[in-house]
This record gives structure tokens, C-alpha cells and sequence, in this order.
């Protein structure tokens, strides 16, 4: 299980092993809706990783002091919804009085990243796995720092893809697809650095 | 004036709108449970419960709630139905439960979900809603089942519980594997593309 490995193992498992978007397949709406522009990517890859830490630290909080003590756990789903969207808000509040420079390069990603399902899934998944507060924090790094690499990876590659002469049926989204399997078949030979 | 029944409303999501092919919505779980095909018509199932219950209520209550608060509201709804079907699951069926993992509650911030109670619940009758929640339900149903019958197939030899090419049959692991995937969605786009563009050329 997950939750037995040392720290640096939980960051490379989520962080190459079991890529967020080319592994577990999460999270794939916005890989392909902004991987055409190598600037959108950079920006929702960041805004993920920052909202994406905090939002898991506070939904496992959650969990663990509200909904367990009050075994109210069928109530998980709505309420990590519900705290994701309100720390999304607040988040853009803050980052706009305290850093408008930050604001103007996220901005515009943050209000995206509530129905940015990695976001919603790391929350789950982090509980799935039974992971103590610091292992989970470690894990979210992971996830979202898988998160910007293989979007910025993609990114760069459709950039080239788009000046290569393709045939007409496979132009656009279909060439992505494909594109998107070698990069997952590369990520794949990840499996083999440790089991699970 | 807005014809009360709208049969169009059902057909388009099969194929003209289908959610999947047409609109790029709602992938995760498509690439994720499209390898085996047990999972995959579990998950069009509950994808197409949740949908129906979510439009239900949805355009049932469109009229009173204020459109500030109507993403949040409608996102409760959602999250409700999610629940549900996974508490049922849950009890009746725990093995399809565990196949599908983290994406049965993810079903909440699906695309789809969330796009049909946006676009077309909060703006229509119920009767119609539910007909857009069954033909785009049935739409992403049989595009996954579709590329379960491919994947499983290729990969595995199998067709739920069918085998298929006999006992020597050297499986086409790729498959069943994550890049195998992106690989048969892309080419169900590309043949699709091509279908609607020798149509238009006509």
C-alpha cells in the first residue's frame, strides 16, 4: 500500500508512476482543451499546483475532524465539492488584495479549476489511500507537479505537431489522441522503477 | 414557438451531439473503465442515472432558483445523485463498485453532467430534459461500450464473458494498457471525422 512508503517514494509514484493525466487518466478536459498554447499550460499547471495542495490539506482535514467524528462520511462527495469551490474562491480574493501580479497570471485558470477533476480526485484518493496529514501533502505535491509536467511536455509536442503534414480525418483532436498514447507508453516504462 | 415534446432532443445526443465524439466532454471515465466491458456498461448506467435524476430536478426547479447561486445549486443536485448511486452500488454490486474506483464520485465534476444541467436542463421542460439526459446518456454509453468491445477484445481476447479468437490467441496487451486508449479513441474520431466529412461532400 501507498501509505507504507517513505516519502520520496509517494512523491515519484504520483508523480511519474502514476501520472495523474497519462496513467490514471484524470483530469483530461482541460489536457486537451489547453494543451494547444505552451503560456494556458504553463498557467492552469501552476494555478493547479497551488490551489491543489492547499485544497487536498483542507479537504483531508475535513474528513477526518468533521465528517469521521460525526459519521457523516456518505456526505464526502458533496462536501470536498463544497470546500474546494469556496477555497477557490477565497483564494482568488486573497491572491487579488495580497498579490495582483500572481492574480494577473492565474487568474483567469482559477474559476476553471473547480471542475478541474484532478483537483477533486487527489481529495479522494488521498483519503482512499489512508494517508496521515504529511504523507498527503507529499502526495498532492506529486499529483500536481505530474500534473504540469505532462501538460507542458504535450503542450511543446502539439506545437510541433501542428506544422507536420497530417492526414485530413486525423487533423485536430484525433493527432492529439495519438500523440498522447506515445507519451503514455513512454510513461509507462515508469512501472518499472518500483511496484506500485 | 418551442414544440412542448421535442423528439430531436433525444436523438441529437446519439450522434449529432454526441457528448463524447462531437463535444470532447466527459473523458476521464471513458478512457479510464474502457477495458472491460462489464465495467464500462456499468458505468454508462450509472453515467445515465445520474444524468436523469440531475435534469429531473433540475428543470423541475429551474424557475426558482435565483441564476447568481444556480452553478452551486446545481452542483448539490449532482453531488446527491452521486451519492446515491454510490451507496447502491455500494450494497448491491460491490465488485463493479470497486472496479470503477475513484470515478464513480468523480462523476459530480463531469462535464457532461454539468454542461447538460447548464445548457439544456435549466433552460427546458422536464419532459424534455429527460429525454436530452437518456439520449446523451445512451450517446457516451455506446461510445464506451464501443471501445470496451475494441480494447477487451484486442487485448484480452475476450467479450465480457466471451472468448473470442479461441485458446492460442497471443493478446494484444497494448490494449488493455493506458496508451491503448488514447490510441482507439483517437481513430474513433478520425473515422468519425471521415463520416462527416464524405456526408457533407455529397
Amino acid at each position: 500500500m501507498l501509505n507504507q512508503l517513505n516519502l520520496g517514494l509517494i512523491f515519484l509514484s504520483a508523480f511519474l508512476v502514476n501520472n495523474i493525466l497519462l496513467i490514471k487518466f484524470i483530469a483530461l478536459c482541460s489536457f486537451f482543451g489547453l494543451s494547444n498554447s505552451l503560456a494556458a499550460s504553463l498557467g492552469m499547471g501552476l494555478a493547479v499546483m497551488f490551489v491543489m495542495v492547499m485544497s487536498s490539506s483542507v479537504s483531508w482535514a475535513v474528513y477526518h475532524y468533521l465528517l469521521l467524528p460525526l459519521h457523516l462520511e456518505y456526505l464526502r462527495t458533496t462536501a470536498f465539492i463544497l470546500t474546494i469551490a469556496s477555497l477557490v474562491q477565497f483564494e482568488e480574493i486573497i491572491l487579488r488584495k495580497k498579490s495582483p501580479a500572481l492574480y494577473r497570471a492565474l487568474g483567469i485558470y482559477l474559476p476553471l479549476i473547480t471542475t478541474n477533476c484532478a483537483i477533486l480526485a487527489a481529495a479522494f484518493l488521498g483519503i482512499d489511500y489512508q494517508l496521515n496529514f504529511l504523507q498527503n501533502l507529499v502526495y498532492s505535491l506529486g499529483v500536481s507537479g505530474g500534473y504540469c509536467l505532462a501538460i507542458l511536455l504535450f503542450a511543446g509536442l502539439r506545437e510541433r505537431v501542428d506544422s507536420a503534414p497530417v492526414p485530413p480525418s486525423f487533423q485536430g483532436v484525433p493527432i492529439a489522441f495519438i500523440t498522447a498514447s506515445l507519451m503514455s507508453l513512454a510513461f509507462l516504462g515508469f512501472k518499472g522503477l518500483f511496484k506500485l | 414557438m418551442k414544440k412542448l415534446v421535442n423528439w430531436q432532443s433525444f436523438s441529437d445526443g446519439l450522434w449529432k451531439e454526441n457528448p463524447v465524439l462531437t463535444l470532447m466532454l466527459g473523458l476521464c471515465p471513458l478512457l479510464a473503465i474502457s477495458s472491460s466491458v462489464t465495467d464500462s456498461l456499468g458505468m454508462g448506467v450509472a453515467f445515465t442515472f445520474v444524468l436523469f435524476g440531475s435534469n429531473l430536478i433540475i428543470s423541475a426547479i429551474r424557475r426558482w432558483v435565483p441564476s447568481q447561486v444556480r452553478i452551486p445549486v446545481f452542483i448539490v443536485v449532482i453531488a446527491t445523485f452521486v451519492t446515491i448511486t454510490d451507496y447502491t452500488l455500494a450494497a448491491f454490486l460491490p465488485e463493479l463498485k470497486r472496479n470503477l474506483g475513484v470515478f464513480l464520485p468523480l462523476i459530480v465534476v463531469n462535464c457532461i453532467v454539468l454542461g447538460r444541467a447548464e445548457a439544456f436542463a435549466a433552460r427546458n421542460n422536464v419532459f424534455n430534459s429527460l429525454l436530452d439526459a437518456l439520449g446523451m446518456g445512451l450517446g457516451f454509453t455506446l461510445v464506451i461500450v464501443l471501445m470496451a468491445i475494441i480494447r477487451e477484445g484486442l487485448g484480452n481476447g475476450t467479450i465480457g464473458p466471451l472468448t473470442l479468437f479461441g485458446k492460442n490467441y497471443k493478446p494484444f496487451l497494448i490494449m488493455i494498457l493506458p496508451p491503448g486508449a488514447f490510441l482507439v479513441l483517437g481513430f474513433l474520431i478520425a473515422l468519425k471525422n471521415n463520416l462527416a466529412g464524405r456526408r457533407n461532400r455529397c
